[in-house]
């Protein structure tokens, strides 16, 4: 497999085509990155990075914006999703590749990655009108009843169950990652090699000793992975958030509080913007995202890398 | 005998969490599609098609528009999408496979089809949008085109360098240029591989909301012209859902059903292409 030598014209021309063509993904990642700095400078040489993280305040009517509030509710919303999500996820994972019947493998896990081929509108709409009034007059009050006397954590369960906040968008989102999670762990559970298995089997191991002690040490790396994109996925979410987590710019105290991400106010305010520091504040919100989720997003690469070069050499 | 119990007991519970959890996730999906289909089924009418919306507040109307809009869009954004992914995928796989270039825009590529959809959006208002001074079909498909392209160019790479090296060295043999090599030989052998990757990426940009909100906006008027803001489906979907009519909820649901099903269908026509394709042979 080596490089193979063009010299005549038309490899020449071919290749130097499709080097333009690849190019295209640079170039676009260097362009968000410019304008987004240079549409939010305003705002940034304005309140300052720091300052801007902390404040707790989003008033255009007084010009003030902070992105703490933003920033929270993504937070919250993502790691309630992914706490939902991984042990499902992997239960589907492992179900799948260790313990239903072969003929069964294949349609669901087509099944499962279907989940991830709904798009987000759809999730939103069914979260508003179908799973909002569901968790509101069923699931909500349950846990009020339940938890709700309990000291300590009885507080994160107050409030008026109103189906509109940020449990309900944590499990949508939840339901949204559980395809990335699931099929990447299930990829990296079929590389452990078949006589790994069968020696721990050999020496009179159960099903589970297997998966805890032999699958899963040998596939953590790609499990890893896995639930680091889901996060990036989950981070940058927006239009199912937008329909199930209300736009309050308030932190949430309890489940059953409306709250906000980034993604939401972006896609609530920002054809409503009307003045410039409102509009350079959206973008400074933007280039928030987009360099969290990329920092995200490059560290799970990277612990993906990791993981097979350490098995394959 | 008293620790085997014990350890068969923890192995049925560990088995039947991941027996429940599969439940659960087929739950959610069959949840979901039963929930669309049933909504939908009830509203679908062929007037969705064929008339536009009426003002709110009167009976009838449909969504012409933006089923019109969204066909030029995604058409236009595919257009756009589809050589870039493609020729960038064959350099990955072919003249870049050994440089540091064509690793680095691979790795990039896996990147940037995870970053958040809304931020491109965000970069073309800025980019397309505030200095022409209007929203337009335009902006919408270059959104979607740019979402497209990192994900049919790594599906390309892949299937690409699927093709066996000595398929390659054949033709080398015979004294092919390399350039004729890649076209009448690697093309020919990732066809069905690099097909599916476009059905899959097309699946997944008909669905995309978040980018067209600032880009494409919306029109309740019929247009052809991409000059202009136009309607699409998931756009109105979301205006519709959120305001404040009932029938306007009725005809988001019937779309929404158009979508999925759209949407579900490219799929496995993306997946039996490839099942086709690998037990034919």
């Amino acid at each position: 497999m080596k490089q193979v030598k063009t010299t005549n014209f038309g490899d020449r021309f071919f290749s130097f085509f499709t080097f333009c063509a690849a190019m295209v993904v640079l170039v676009s990642l260097a362009g968000i990155f410019i304008s987004l700095i240079f549409e939010s400078w305003e705002s940034l040489s304005r309140f300052g990075f720091f300052n801007f993280i902390f404040t707790d305040d989003w008033n255009p009517v007084k010009e003030v914006f902070g992105a703490a509030i933003p920033l929270v509710g993504t937070f919250i919303t993502t790691i309630l999703a992914l706490l939902i999500a991984i042990p499902i996820s992997l239960g589907i994972a492992v179900f799948i590749t260790e313990i239903c019947p072969s003929k069964l493998k294949a349609p669901l896990s087509i099944a499962i990655e279907l989940l991830a081929a709904i798009p987000s509108i759809i999730y939103g709409m069914w979260g508003l009108f179908t799973f909002a009034p569901i968790m509101s007059e069923y699931i909500e009050p349950g846990l009020q009843f339940v938890f709700g006397d309990i000291p300590f954590i009885g507080p994160i369960f107050q409030g008026t169950p109103l189906g509109i906040d940020v449990l309900t968008a944590s499990i949508v989102l939840s339901i949204m990652i559980i395809p990335f999670i699931s099929s990447i762990a299930r990829d990296t559970i079929l590389l452990t090699p078949q006589v790994l298995k069968e020696s721990a089997y050999s020496i009179g191991t159960t099903e589970w000793e297997v998966i805890k002690d032999v699958i899963l040490p040998y596939s953590k790396f790609g499990i890893y992975g896995g639930i680091i994109i889901a996060l990036g996925r989950a981070l940058g979410e927006t239009m199912a958030v937008a329909f199930v987590l209300g736009n309050r710019h308030a932190f949430p105290t309890s489940f059953f509080d409306a709250t906000s991400t980034i993604t939401v106010t972006l896609a609530n305010e920002f054809t409503e913007a009307d003045s410039n520091l409102y509009m350079s504040s959206l973008y400074l919100l933007s280039l928030l995202l987009f360099v969290i989720s990329f920092i995200v997003l490059s560290f799970a690469k990277f612990i993906v890398h990791k993981g097979s070069k350490k098995w394959n050499g | 005998m008293e620790r085997l119990r014990k350890r068969k007991i923890q192995n049925n519970i560990a088995i039947g969490f991941s027996l429940l959890a599969s439940i659960i996730g087929l739950f959610w999906l069959v949840f979901i599609l039963f929930d669309v289909l049933r909504h939908g089924l009830s509203f679908f009418d062929l007037n969705l098609f064929i008339e536009d919306p009426a003002p709110p507040g009167f009976e009838g109307g449909g969504m012409r528009n933006a089923f019109i809009g969204q066909f030029m869009i995604t058409g236009c954004a595919i257009v756009i999408g589809i050589p870039f992914g493609i020729l960038g995928g064959t350099f990955l796989s072919e003249y870049g496979r050994m440089t540091k270039i064509g690793r680095l825009i691979s790795v990039i590529s896996d990147i940037m089809i995870s970053v958040p959809t809304i931020v491109v959006g965000t970069f073309i208002y800025s980019l397309m949008v505030k200095p022409l001074g209007h929203f337009s079909g335009w902006a919408g498909s270059v959104s979607l085109a740019m979402i497209m392209i990192p994900v049919t160019l790594r599906t390309t790479e892949d299937m690409m360098s699927l093709v066996p090296w000595s398929i390659r060295e054949a033709a080398f043999a015979l004294g092919a240029p390399y350039y004729k090599v890649i076209i009448q030989v690697v093309y020919r052998g990732a066809i069905a591989g690099i097909l599916t990757g476009i059905l899959l990426s097309i699946a997944r940009i008909a669905g995309e909301t978040a980018p067209l909100l600032f880009t494409s906006f919306n029109n309740s008027f019929i247009s052809l012209n991409m000059e202009e803001p136009m309607a699409s489906l998931t756009v109105t979907i979301f205006q519709y859902a959120t305001g404040p009519y009932d029938d306007w909820h009725a005809m988001a649901w019937a779309a929404s059903f158009v979508i999925i099903l759209a949407i579900l269908l490219l799929t496995v026509l993306g997946r039996l292409l490839v099942i086709f394709k690998y037990s034919s042979k």
